[in-house]
């Protein structure tokens, strides 16, 4: 290929301005982890020195893990983030297949109806869903969180889900008609494993506005028994204000599940981000 | 490849059968989704034409919206937070977005090493929850820690530094600028993207006219993501007309100094769960939920109708 071979100034100053953002969006983070291994002197004499020997200090983690109810608080998550992608995936692909396999009557306006929730944030309608979940006696249980992440993801997830259903083989699934499995084996055993790849981009998009969220656990579920973690450090921190190492220490908890769960699936998202969603 | 005819033929039969099995597949994803979201938005939107009174719900009209706009109490409140989370979503258009086109630019330099690092890093702000988002911020720019000055010292600009979260005329950008920081992943990931779909061919043609570096960018790249930058504006605003997670944990429910940052997300939070001395209030909260409601449907529709149809789209 004839290209011009950028000059090697042009370069370097592409990298130094990718540098810089770099270091903006990391650097609040680092900040973030190194101070809360520090004691707390120390955190204010010199908040940019990495931790030494003389300055290091646990004390951070054990209020946290004394005093908050972490690891209950990290359950719920896992719990309500968990249950709540599998029926996010289960019955999406379940719709994308019905909207995109079968020509039927409304079909189109089906799609429609079912996208609007991409648009529309579902926490304009909480007044009446706190309204009805007082009312089926769901409040304060990781259930109404299940439900209303559920409704939550499922617009988006038919939305990819049915596009990428579109590119399997109708070969294939005719083969296996011919064969005499059910529309359901065809779904279960032929379809689903091949879109395997985009329900793993939807996973992805899907956890991680339910694991951050903080509006409906606030209003839904904030009983100290169903907080989840986002709930839980908000509240935590918001008491241990003035003890900087704890907050420290509460905040560097809060990330490394994520920054642990992004570094394992951080090409999957670039990919699913940079192949899906231009359109 | 199955030709046209044979699905049309297929599709046909299928016709012929009961298909019971399309009700399947779609009803558990419907019956959620209309019970748990589309039913009570609606029955949010009906909320707003009633008021409570003596556990008595009765029909009182537009008369929410009179007390909103009407009542000076209400409708100061009201404004200020409309006014605000216009700036809140004027500052993210203005340096989200254009920073974000810029990193993608950058990133899709032909040849670059070390891209996907760039893109992973810069892209981890995004994942953080408001809460660590928020905090995090709230400690730097501590006047207590002194993280800040001390960084500006470097650059010689100490004097700059202010307790800028807690002062009004500078609390609400200085929220903003925090909630750009922690988004500008998405504008550069979708841009990336475009730019990426950008044929080799185009870029190769261009080169041989002559049109190299920034006005490449400029005539021809430019052009080409601008559907890209559209659906980014969208997005934004949807996203900024119901935020509230993280003016709710950098400044509280009161969004304050002052109600300086308070946007319609916190003002819905208080008027309908109540904070502090003020009583949750039911009707005016599915008021204030209506008015964002159509705010945003407007938005998307403004997108949909004016905008998107007039795009030009390139096929390649």
């Amino acid at each position: 290929m004839a290209k011009p071979t950028a000059s090697p100034v042009r370069t370097g100053l592409v990298h130094l301005a990718l540098i810089i953002y770099t270091l903006i969006a990391l650097f609040p983070v680092f900040l973030t982890v190194i101070n809360s291994f520090k004691d707390r002197s120390s955190i204010f004499r010199d908040p940019l020195g990495l931790p030494t020997p003389s300055t290091f200090s646990l004390i951070g983690y054990q209020t946290v893990l004394g005093q908050g109810d972490f690891v209950l608080y990290f359950q719920n998550s896992f719990i309500v983030t968990g249950v709540s992608i599998f029926f996010v995936l289960l019955f999406g692909a379940m719709a994308a297949f019905a909207l995109s396999e079968y020509r039927f009557r409304g079909n189109t306006l089906m799609g429609l109806y079912l996208a609007l929730g991409i648009m529309i944030p579902i926490r304009l309608g909480t007044v009446a869903i706190l309204q009805g979940m007082v009312a089926a006696g769901l409040v304060n249980t990781l259930t109404a969180l299940i439900l209303v992440y559920t409704a939550q993801g499922l617009p988006l997830a038919v939305f990819i889900l049915t596009e990428f259903m579109q590119t399997v083989s109708d070969d294939l699934k005719n083969a296996g008609r011919i064969d005499g499995l059910s529309e359901y084996s065809i779904f279960f055993r032929l379809v689903l494993p091949l879109v395997r790849p985009a329900m793993a981009t939807v996973a992805v998009f899907t956890m991680i506005p339910i694991w951050n969220d903080l509006w409906f656990p606030l209003i839904l579920a904030p009983s100290d028994a169903t907080k989840t973690v986002t709930l839980g450090s908000q509240v935590f921190i918001g008491q241990f204000v003035t003890n900087w190492n704890a907050v420290l220490a509460a905040l560097t908890l809060a990330i490394v599940p994520v920054l642990v769960l992004y570094l394992i699936f951080s090409r999957q998202l670039i990919r699913g981000i940079t192949s899906g969603a231009v359109k | 490849m199955t030709t046209v005819a044979e699905v049309s033929i297929d599709r046909a039969e299928d016709r012929h059968r009961r298909r019971w099995h399309i009700l399947v597949f779609l009803a558990p994803a419907l019956l959620v989704y209309t019970a748990v979201m589309i039913l009570p938005l609606i029955e949010t939107l009906r909320l707003s034409l009633f008021n409570v009174k003596d556990n008595q719900s009765f029909f009182v009209g537009f008369g929410n919206f009179q007390v909103l706009f009407g009542d000076p109490r209400w409708a100061a409140s009201f404004w200020n937070a409309l006014r605000n989370n216009f700036v809140f979503f004027l500052i993210h258009m203005l340096v989200q977005n254009p920073i974000g086109v810029a990193l993608a630019a950058l990133l899709s330099v032909p040849k670059l090493r070390f891209g996907a690092f760039y893109r992973t890093a810069m892209f981890l702000p995004t994942l953080l929850s408001f809460v660590i988002v928020g905090f995090i911020w709230k400690l730097i720019l501590s006047p207590i820690w002194g993280v800040s000055p001390f960084l500006l010292d470097l650059v010689g600009l100490k004097s700059l530094f202010s307790p800028w979260l807690g002062k009004p005329g500078s609390a609400l950008i200085a929220v903003s600028l925090i909630s750009v920081w922690q988004y500008v992943g998405i504008p550069m990931m979708l841009i990336y993207a475009a730019m990426l779909n950008i044929p080799e061919e185009v870029l190769e043609a261009a080169e041989c006219d002559g049109v190299t570096g920034w006005s490449q960018f400029w005539k021809i790249k430019l052009p080409l993501i601008l559907p890209s930058i559209g659906i980014i504006s969208i997005l934004t605003f949807v996203g900024n007309f119901n935020a509230f997670d993280l003016v709710y944990t950098v400044q509280g429910a009161l969004a304050g100094p002052d109600g300086a940052t308070d946007i319609l997300g916190t003002l819905l939070y208080r008027t309908f769960f109540g904070f502090q001395l003020q009583i949750g209030d039911k009707s005016m909260g599915a008021t204030i939920a209506t008015v964002m409601f159509l705010i945003i449907l407007s938005g998307v529709c403004l997108y949909l109708f004016a905008i998107q149809r007039r795009m030009r789209r390139y096929q390649f």
